[in-house]
């Protein structure tokens, strides 16, 4: 059997994959702040004067690191729904896209965290900010320059991961190049296209996130 | 409608894991071997086997597996292989393992100290050689912990197999659900196994990192 290539489809095709790599960006954006809001306070609940609380988000960690991220996704869409929580299938990705990030970086942060020299806190001090000020202001903006790298890698992770929320029907990426394949009958051709249009988009953020660390957070740390 | 107890969803998912295990040790082969290739592309004195090497792991840690699995089950039949999801999950998850495996026992051998490949090279050997005999060994050794780690990643990736239609413990889990229409029972379930596989390698990844940091 000789098969040709064959995309012509293409053209036709461009809006759709267009849209859905649009709706890959949105869900990649929302779940990285979510995403890392969530483990900046898992990082200080960690190192918090609770220990059940420390011991809480440990286990939270370690199931969530544990398991496959398409069984999170299909417990919270289909498992939920009988305790009465009944989520849209994009809540139900960002939701679970959250969860899963922050598990990763809660320990990240954390490292960030203990990272900084006790003195650099001492100083602040010393100089009369208050301790909110003095952990967003001189802590946090140092942990975050240490831990760039890694957080990057995770956020890019993600993306790439967010594909498979196309099983739960987000019309992200993945979603519409199964829709396009379907109708096209392209599915080599279709699938080719949008892993390229994956791998641009992955090159591209890292891109984006190393010049965005340059201009806010200075070359010079790490 | 069949009746199923707790124990059958249970026995019948137990069940299902030796797939998940087969599937994530064939990986774990399979991307052992291809991934020295890659390997020893990637630090090879010319140059267009360290770019094809270092295209190949950019393209496949830059992409997502799942699409990365689509390409196989479907591109694969293009070449005239009539193939089937168990053959196309392999492959798909070789070439990921592979790539993942080659940069993290790269990482291994520019830790090992130049010395030693001097003096190997002293002893006459040939540069594989050198590779094999003296080098690989102790960048295994020293990469033992992030290798375990991605063994964890490994297995959890299999779950992505349910969706070419691999009868896995996913694929199966799906099955069950769709008689039983017990989402929370089964799929916490199946949580819960994929947690009693990987959380042992994750404990013996973290000994190995805290042994290593102590050596």
């Amino acid at each position: 059997m000789r098969y040709s290539l064959d995309f012509n489809w293409l053209w036709d095709g461009m809006a759709a994959l267009a849209y859905g790599a649009g709706t890959t960006l949105a869900l990649t954006v929302s779940t990285s702040v979510l995403g890392i809001v969530l483990s900046i306070l898992g990082a200080a609940a960690r190192r918090g004067p609770y220990p059940w609380l420390r011991k809480l988000v440990g286990l939270y960690v370690e199931i969530m690191r544990n398991t496959p991220f398409l069984v999170q996704l299909f417990f919270i869409f289909f498992g939920l729904p009988s305790l009465g929580i009944r989520l849209d299938p994009i809540t139900a990705a960002v939701l679970a896209m959250t969860l899963n990030m922050a598990a990763y970086t809660i320990e990240v942060v954390g490292a960030g965290l203990d990272a900084i020299p006790r003195g650099q806190k001492e100083a602040a001090q010393a100089l009369g900010l208050r301790p909110r000020l003095v952990f967003f202001k001189i802590i946090l903006p140092q942990a975050i320059a240490i831990i760039f790298p890694a957080l990057t890698s995770q956020i890019i992770i993600m993306m790439l991961e967010s594909a498979v929320v196309s099983q739960i029907s987000v019309r992200e990426l993945a979603q519409e190049a199964d829709l396009l394949q379907s109708r096209t009958f392209r599915s080599f051709e279709t699938y080719l296209v949008a892993t390229l249009i994956y791998l641009s988009m992955s090159a591209a953020l890292r891109r984006l996130l190393f010049a965005g660390k340059r201009r806010f957070l200075g070359a010079g740390l790490a | 409608m069949i009746e199923f107890t707790f124990w059958d969803i249970l026995r019948n998912l137990v069940f299902a894991t030796r797939w998940t295990l087969m599937l994530s040790l064939a990986a774990f082969a399979g991307g052992a071997i291809v991934g020295l290739a890659i390997l020893s592309a990637r630090i090879s004195k010319t140059r267009w086997p360290r770019s094809f090497a270092s295209g190949y792991i950019a393209l496949f840690q830059g992409t997502p597996l799942l699409m990365q699995l689509f390409l196989m089950f479907f591109g694969l039949p293009m070449l005239g292989f009539r193939i089937e999801s168990w053959t196309a999950a392999v492959c798909g998850l070789t070439f990921y393992a592979s790539a993942y495996l080659a940069e993290i026992w790269r990482s291994g051998v520019e830790a090992v100290p130049r010395g030693q490949w001097d003096a190997a090279a002293s002893l006459g050997l040939h540069r594989l050689l050198e590779l094999r005999l003296v080098i690989l060994p102790q960048a295994f050794r020293i990469t033992r912990a992030p290798t375990v780690g991605f063994l964890v990643q490994l297995i959890k990736s299999t779950a992505l197999a349910s969706i070419l239609g691999f009868d896995e413990l996913l694929k199966t889990a799906n099955a069950i659900n769709n008689a039983t229409f017990e989402p929370f029972k089964v799929y916490g379930l199946v949580a819960l196994i994929f947690f009693a596989l990987c959380y042992p390698l994750t404990q013996y990844a973290r000994f190995l990192e805290k042994k290593a940091a102590f050596s």
